[in-house]
């Protein structure tokens, strides 16, 4: 018992000592962010100091985002022995990874089935969640913010722990190794998060339009369907977008319900490319194959990046 | 139908309040069945498998016999009268995966949550290029976990990956490290990617906290003189606050479920072992449906505490209710 404390103890000096280190270490950056965009344009020796520090730190910051991405582009270019030199410029163009992922048919399957299973995960969980978070949002009813928070703890859930009674439940369905299966299993998180997020957009929406749609006579379902659509569009696109990205990256439950590899995700067979040993991973194809399927994704993240910071702060849900 | 069998008023027909109401029932049930489905049967059935000897052949027949508590904690007496306890509670593995993912948890999130309070104050400040700075910290975000997994495996590979080639070439380090592959490296490796991939959504989350700060106070406080870093201090800070409580809320909970990237960057390896991999293990690879159950209600049972004791203590409004 008493070891068990002073073990306790350790663990909570580490902790202390752990974030101490790290605000230690890192308040001098704060230190030359904050010192920088408050002094304005002097021209002191102090504050240009302080301003080259502060471009120095934005320089780090886009280098360290960037070049993780940058140098799996570059491997996916290289083949042959050249993939085994460490460079940071490609010394060679070639397409071979690219022709052989290309070239194994299960690649191009395996993007159909995400790109199926996410897509009709969303367009269904967005179509229960419109009425839904309508009546969240604007109807006053008892148990509202238990019912809310109840959404909330879903989205929330470790997925490990519905796992045996969902693979359970698939099996029974008869729609395991499936894509039926990921399309019923992910509504777990794409349901909660749509309803959460469009709840807190309709919430915003201004009282007055409603009250004006009920003077004139309409019933709920009008409202939604006549008033609030049209405003609703862009809150619908960003959160659709944000539930995709989620169902497209799940690994989990992909994992456990698919067997043959014919009805894998994009995800499941990036993780389970691999070559005769483990000296053989196929390093070329799996960079190649990791390109494709991000280049997409971040074409429309960078695209739709302002309201997806908006969706993302009104989920607080990682994607 | 809603109309037939309600109660009608004398003649006026339901009030607006009822008829809303109702109307909000019927919005809310197919919402709500459909977690019923998804979410709370299978929960009931994980859990209820954790209290039976399930495996993978049994699960399907009906011949899972109901074990009480013997996933958890067993006592056996063997024949020649000696006693032996067993069970997950007892099991060395099991506290390895749990000590594995509170220090994940606890390191990941510190790291994330600090750092993510820098980039936040960088993109929150006016200079020329931050549009550009907020797109490339959107990539590592945008980057599927397997994807970036794989990515990092690949730099941190021993022999041909960049990052022990860059420490050489720098001379921090004389022979090439197989970060992913040796014990007292694999969970620093976890902690790399996952802080590249992740403090990004913290500083978005962050940032959007820092916006909605008045920016006169700043300029109040930068008129009578006072240092930035005391600004910080006693203005910024305090009134972050809330954002910042319900973003570190949001990532414990995910860094407590963390399973796809360890899976994927340090399979196989004692030293990053979580929870939800460790049942994972339990119930695909050994098909024994009991303990790995036994193993994910108490990852559940531990999520489920976490929320209720940060809810009382932090005083956090999640739901945003209260604000309206």
């Amino acid at each position: 018992m008493i070891g068990m404390f002073i073990g306790l103890l350790q663990i909570l000096l580490q902790f202390v000592i752990f974030v101490g280190g790290t605000l230690l270490v890192l308040s001098p950056f704060y230190y030359a962010v904050l010192a920088s965009t408050e002094r304005g344009d002097d021209q002191t020796f102090g504050s240009i100091l302080w301003r080259i520090a502060f471009w120095v730190i934005v320089v780090l910051i886009c280098v360290i985002a960037v070049f993780p991405f940058y140098y799996a582009i570059m491997t996916s270019f290289e083949s042959g022995t050249a993939i085994f030199s460490p460079n940071l410029l490609p010394e060679m163009i070639s397409f071979d990874n690219y022709i052989s992922v290309f070239s194994g048919r299960n690649f191009i399957r395996s993007v159909g089935n995400s790109v199926l299973i996410a897509g009709t995960t969303v367009v269904a969980a967005l179509f229960l969640a419109v009425t839904a978070s309508y009546a969240l949002a604007r109807v006053r009813f008892r148990g509202r913010g238990l019912l809310l928070m109840t959404i909330l703890a879903v989205s929330m859930f470790p997925q490990i722990a519905v796992l045996s009674g969902l693979y359970e439940l698939v099996k029974l369905f008869g729609i395991y190794n499936t894509p039926f299966a990921l399309m019923l299993s992910y509504t777990i998180f794409t349901l909660p998060f749509t309803v959460w997020v469009l709840t807190t957009f309709m919430r915003d929406l201004p009282i007055e339009i409603e009250e004006a749609a009920i003077v004139d006579g309409a019933t709920p379902w009008i409202i939604i369907t006549k008033v609030f659509m049209p405003l609703l569009w862009p809150a619908l696109v960003t959160t659709g977008l944000l539930a995709f990205i989620g169902a497209w990256n799940e690994f989990l439950f992909a994992l456990t319900f698919t067997v043959s590899e014919t009805q894998r995700t994009v995800p499941v067979a990036i993780a389970l490319l691999s070559g005769a040993s483990v000296q053989e991973i196929p390093w070329g194809p799996i960079m190649a194959a990791s390109v494709i399927v991000t280049v997409p994704l971040i074409i429309l993240v960078l695209i739709f990046q302002r309201k997806i910071v908006a969706g993302l702060t009104a989920g607080g849900v990682k994607g | 139908m809603t109309s037939n069998t309600a109660p009608r008023g004398a003649d006026q027909g339901p009030s607006l309040q009822q008829q809303r109401a109702r109307a909000a029932f019927w919005f809310l049930a197919p919402m709500l069945l459909m977690l019923l489905i998804v979410a709370a049967w299978p929960l009931f059935r994980s859990i209820s498998f954790s209290f039976t000897d399930a495996t993978a052949d049994t699960i399907f027949n009906g011949q899972a016999q109901w074990t009480g508590f013997d996933n958890y904690i067993e006592r056996r007496v063997r024949d020649n009268g000696e006693v032996r306890w067993r069970g997950v509670l007892l099991d060395g593995d099991w506290w390895n995966a749990v000590w594995n993912t509170v220090r994940f948890s606890i390191a990941s999130v510190t790291l994330e949550t600090t750092l993510g309070l820098l980039v936040a104050l960088v993109l929150n400040a006016e200079f020329k290029g931050r549009g550009l700075v907020r797109a490339a910290i959107l990539i590592p975000w945008a980057i599927p976990t397997i994807v970036s997994a794989r990515m990092w495996g690949w730099m941190l590979n021993d022999q041909f990956g960049i990052i022990n080639h860059m420490l050489q070439a720098v001379g921090l380090i004389s022979d090439p490290i197989a970060w992913t592959a040796r014990a007292d490296t694999a969970m620093l490796a976890v902690l790399i990617v996952d802080v590249w991939k992740t403090t990004p959504f913290m500083a978005l989350l962050i940032l959007a906290g820092l916006q909605m700060i008045p920016r006169d106070m700043y300029e109040a406080a930068r008129l009578d003189g006072i240092h930035p870093f005391k600004v910080f201090w006693r203005v910024t800070l305090p009134l972050l606050r809330p954002a910042l409580l319900v973003a570190v809320i949001f990532r414990v909970l995910d860094a407590l479920r963390i399973f796809d990237l360890i899976y994927v960057l340090t399979p196989q390896s004692d030293a990053t072992v979580t929870m939800s991999v460790l049942s994972y293990r339990e119930i695909q690879q050994f098909g024994d449906y009991g303990e790995g159950s036994a193993m994910s209600t108490m990852l559940f049972l531990i999520i489920t505490a976490f929320v209720l004791l940060y809810i009382k203590l932090g005083k956090v409004d999640l739901s945003g209710e209260r604000s309206k």
